[in-house]
């Protein structure tokens, strides 16, 4: 994987088991479940395992490393999900932890898992289509109303108020609402 | 950072990725102008965004020129501190806004470009640049549908519409054959693996913009004298007047966090 950034910090010390003194896939379980749990903060309503921005996690003598890829090259969630994800495991008592960001292989909606279209269904949100990473230029969507389900859709706008979402109207229950642009 | 300009360590490896990331940045920032003062919100939005896509390509391709040249120079190092001849951009992406027709049709020709361009560069030897395309590939193939959908608009749309986006397009066409240029820097990279030969996309870029131009019932201008300089430094008027807007805030207190 390619490294682009990094983002340290130090936590602070806890009385707790020393991280080097756990079994290594232990500690990897834990951080994945307290670091997967971190929010996206423009979609607060994903976590970054939801969203497969959370790519692997790897443990040496109890150093933690962590690997995030960003939705977007601009992604400005990226810096305030790193803190987050230090920040957690800091409180947890584990940690120092080391968050780098990775840019291959690219993110895809494709990684998003299924409870995550779940909730963002529930959020509002227009879940992206499987497996449709690729249209052609001019190519028809078929995005049903994450309100009313209706398939009577239009965009209105390509983008959104986020890199990663583009605007639409359901033509049934007159709601505007976000989807959750194929990538 | 330095307090004044910065001299770059013009490696091949570090010129071919200046290039690049000067393109982002370039024309990241000209979109940025559009904030708050685009024709609508929805467009406002659009070009905040692309805006963003290509600031944070140009941000990716810094880091990495910063690691391939290795003398300690950050992305900000190269974005605030170097003077304009040392920016390698196209011309086509410095050229003011104009009317939304202008920014229109400079969009949709680099995208009409960097779209094949970045596919193409998925392909590359350096594992880097390779990661960086997979990205900005799918982030150009969103910008052209975009801007096709708006250069269609445009010239099928009213009269004035039409008269508009005709003399967009003749205007910046001149600047369409530097997109090509293959010089010494481009075929070292092209030696190597890491680079792709230009003159292989020119057919690519020409169906794509000949295809939308027919749809939108605009001609497409005659291959003239073609503006070429800036990947060596030369550059049009305009993007000195841009630098001096982008770089104002560290030239004026140099080394400001915030």
């Amino acid at each position: 994987m390619i490294s682009i950034a990094e983002h340290r910090i130090d936590a602070p010390r806890v009385p707790a088991a020393p991280a080097s003194e756990r079994r290594p896939e232990d500690l990897r379980a834990e951080v994945w479940r307290i670091a997967g749990a971190v929010v996206d903060p423009e979609i607060p309503a994903l976590s970054i395992a939801d969203l497969g921005v959370l790519r692997d996690i790897r443990v040496d003598r109890g150093a933690i490393e962590i690997f995030i890829t960003p939705t977007y090259s601009g992604c400005p969630a990226m810096n305030v999900i790193a803190v987050e994800i230090t920040l957690a495991l800091a409180k947890s008592g584990l940690g120092p932890a080391r968050v780098t960001t990775v840019l291959s292989p690219a993110w895809t909606t494709d990684w998003m898992s299924q409870e995550g279209r779940r909730k963002l269904k529930e959020y509002g949100v227009a879940p992206p289509q499987n497996g449709g990473g690729r249209r052609a230029l001019f190519g028809i969507e078929q995005i049903n109303c994450p309100r009313c389900d209706s398939a009577d859709t239009a965009q209105i706008a390509e983008f959104g108020s986020t890199s990663c979402k583009a605007l639409w109207r359901c033509n049934s229950c007159r709601e505007p609402f976000d989807y959750f642009k194929c990538h | 950072m330095e307090s004044g300009s910065i001299q770059v360590t013009e490696t091949p490896l570090v010129l071919f990725v200046l290039r690049r990331a000067d393109d982002a940045l370039i024309l990241g920032h000209r979109l940025s102008e559009w904030c708050g003062v685009a024709p609508a919100m929805e467009e406002d939005m659009a070009l905040a965004n692309m805006g963003l896509d290509l600031i944070g390509q140009a941000r990716s391709l810094y880091a990495y020129a910063g690691e391939a040249e290795a003398v300690g120079h950050d992305e900000d190092a190269f974005a605030y501190c170097r003077d304009e001849r040392a920016y390698r951009n196209l011309l086509l992406v410095e050229q003011p806004n104009g009317d939304f027709a202008k920014t229109m049709a400079r969009q949709f020709l680099y995208a009409a470009f960097a779209y094949p361009y970045w596919r193409a560069m998925m392909g590359s030897a350096d594992a880097m640049l390779s990661a960086i395309a997979a990205k900005s590939e799918k982030e150009m193939a969103y910008h052209l549908r975009y801007c096709a959908e708006w250069i269609v608009r445009l010239g099928d749309g009213t009269t004035t519409s039409h008269a508009r986006a005709t003399a967009a397009i003749e205007e910046l066409w001149p600047f369409t054959g530097e997109l090509f240029e293959v010089d010494g820097v481009e075929r070292a990279a092209i030696a190597e693996g890491i680079g792709v030969d230009l003159e292989t996309l020119r057919g690519a870029w020409r169906s794509s913009v000949a295809e939308i131009l027919e749809k939108a019932a605009l001609k497409m201008p005659a291959d003239g004298w073609m503006q070429k300089g800036g990947r060596n430094g030369r550059h049009s008027e305009h993007l000195g007047h841009l630098l001096a807007e982008l770089q104002y805030v560290q030239r004026a207190i140099p080394g400001a966090i915030w």
